[in-house]
């Protein structure tokens, strides 16, 4: 693993975001920067992909059940070479491939239609439970929101996958501790959120999720372990590397103005010369 | 029509997976803890290791059937309608629809024949639902013969289907040499010139007997089984408007949104023609024998005949 490719590479990702959802004028900002050096690591690191050969049957496979954070994986995508970056500025556009929410339909490298919070992980267990069937050796990866976890539809599909012993299957979840209307202690706790994943029979593992040794470390660790599905539980800081962002519920899902967006650059263009 | 063979569509189903389970080796079977009464048992039986048991979690059970056609499969999902089209409609909509992966949704235990188990059971509301989804095919087949067609065509089609089946035994109505079944192709089972009966499901049988009790009478009935709600055969639909000038739609199930529905808004546009919609009419079932039940609610054939005279 080379470190400090991948931070920066996390840190276009970050600026393809802002671009996009700045571009779109609406869009999701905040849990969009604080799962971008996750995904840059699955994109860039973990996942067996071909951005040529977007649907090659042995893939491995990810789902964005936090569908509203599309921004970030077109991002990832675009800098991983499976559509254009200059595309991502079409996001939210009449006409634009680019949907609010992930379309597999119409997106390269897009392995599911996503954004109605819950459904993402059942699809993700499907996938899973098919590479079981076929003996085949493919992993699949799904990426919640810290909030979304709320949806019952999630602990459906954990329990199916902790019963089944899926293996081949990691949860992530993207622990900002922010979601639309405030603190998620304050609307209705998930927490202790790797208890929970415990008792349906995961192997859970707590990490940074701005720490690229630890993001390492634990897909690493989720490859070792048979019998069990994996749960990432990443502590992550929403808005993360945009200064004004880090840590507001109210950059959920609104767009910066063009005066925010030359600042959000800005902020972005310095942590990429420290690097 | 006492002698005739009698067989629940939902055991057609069963039947159906189990024999077509070689043909098609990237079938699945879901169930969520109802494969004794979906019938899908039948196909867990000769296909074990491709029949999964989802828990009492259709929401899940529908995510992971879109999973599966995602990776290659081709699932059927099953459920009683309630749960299948009600419970996990969204998903339906979100997850199978609007990816338009190719999930089969085997939808048994439909409609007030039910019975026993009452309203909260009986759903009268699942092809409105399904209609509602953009690329979904929506069928009820009429007889064993037709639930065994429509399986299949089922697999062989591309995309998202919804096919409803029934708990109460039903006389078999389709077994002759030169039956054919196509998605979307409505059947003419008898011809006639004062009156169109446009039935689909176990109300097909139903409507062929009231048919014969209006003939008594000196009224030229013409039936037409509409197995497929979506696409509606709508060139058949328009041609028996324009040839009987009346048409009476029958279905065990809410005349809001499902065959009543879609026939007027086929004819309203194309055909303008009066028509009396028979069904469920905007209220839940009760508890009671499905056929007791058929009765009380006007869906059996004598029911047919009384409507349709007054309606004449």
């Amino acid at each position: 693993m080379d470190t400090l490719a991948l931070k920066k590479t996390a840190n276009e990702v970050r600026k393809g975001i802002v671009t996009a959802v700045h571009s779109a004028k609406s869009g999701h900002p905040g849990g969009s920067l604080s799962a971008a050096d996750i995904l840059t690591y699955l994109y860039f690191e973990e996942m067996n992909i071909d951005p040529k050969d977007p649907k090659k049957k042995d893939r491995d496979r990810f789902v964005l059940s936090k569908g509203h954070i599309a921004p970030a994986l077109y991002s990832t995508l675009a800098n991983r070479g499976f559509f254009p970056a200059e595309d991502l500025k079409t996001l939210r556009h009449v006409g634009s491939y680019l949907q609010g929410h992930p379309d597999m339909k119409h997106i390269p490298g897009v392995d599911m239609s996503s954004g109605s919070l819950g459904q993402g992980g059942s699809a993700a267990v499907g996938m899973a439970l098919a590479g079981k069937l076929d003996g085949a050796d493919y992993r699949v990866y799904c990426l919640f929101g810290d909030g979304e976890i709320q949806e019952g539809q999630v602990w459906e599909a954990a329990m199916f996958a902790g019963a089944r012993k899926l293996d081949n299957l990691v949860f992530i979840v993207d622990n900002n501790g922010l979601q639309i209307d405030g603190n998620i202690e304050d609307v209705c706790s998930p927490y202790p959120i790797a208890d929970k994943f415990k008792a349906f029979n995961f192997n859970v593992i707590e990490i940074d999720a701005h720490d690229f040794e630890q993001i390492d470390a634990a897909f690493k660790k989720a490859r070792q372990t048979k019998g069990q599905p994996t749960a990432i539980v990443a502590k992550s800081i929403k808005g993360k590397g945009v200064s004004f962002m880090e840590n507001q519920a109210g950059w959920h899902g609104t767009a910066p103005n063009d005066e925010q967006f030359a600042q959000a650059l800005a902020d972005l263009d310095k942590i990429g010369e420290s690097l | 029509m006492a002698d005739v063979k009698k067989i629940a569509t939902r055991e057609s189903y069963g039947n159906a997976l189990a024999e077509l389970g070689n043909e098609y080796p990237d079938l699945v079977v879901l169930d969520a803890d109802l494969a004794a009464a979906t019938k899908t048992g039948i196909f867990k039986k000769a296909f074990p290791d491709r029949h999964i048991d989802c828990g009492i979690a259709e929401s899940n059970m529908v995510g992971i059937a879109a999973g599966l056609a995602a990776a290659g499969k081709i699932p059927f999902v099953s459920s009683f309608a309630m749960f299948a089209a009600g419970r996990a409609f969204e998903q339906v909509r979100n997850s199978v629809g609007y990816p338009k992966l190719n999930v089969k949704i085997g939808a048994t235990h439909a409609g007030i024949s039910v019975g026993e188990d009452g309203a909260t059971h009986q759903c009268c509301e699942d092809l409105a639902l399904m209609r509602t989804i953009p690329g979904m095919v929506v069928m009820n087949p009429s007889d064993d013969i037709e639930a065994k067609a429509a399986v299949k065509a089922a697999l062989d089609h591309q995309g998202p289907v919804y096919i409803r089946f029934g708990r109460l035994a039903v006389p078999v109505i389709n077994d002759r040499p030169d039956y054919q079944f196509e998605i979307g192709r409505g059947v003419t089972l008898r011809e006639g010139k004062d009156v169109t009966l446009i039935a689909t499901g176990l109300e097909v049988a139903e409507a062929l007997e009231a048919a014969g009790k209006l003939e008594k009478d000196g009224i030229d009935a013409k039936v037409i089984n509409i197995h497929t709600l979506k696409p509606l055969d709508e060139d058949l639909v328009v041609a028996a408007a324009k040839e009987t000038g009346k048409v009476v739609t029958i279905e065990e199930h809410s005349v809001i949104g499902g065959l009543g529905s879609a026939v007027c808004d086929c004819l309203s546009q194309k055909a303008p023609t009066k028509v009396l919609k028979i069904g469920v009419n905007d209220t839940y079932g009760e508890s009671g024998p499905a056929t007791e039940l058929i009765k009380k609610y006007g869906l059996d054939s004598e029911g047919i005949y009384n409507k349709v005279k007054a309606f004449l």
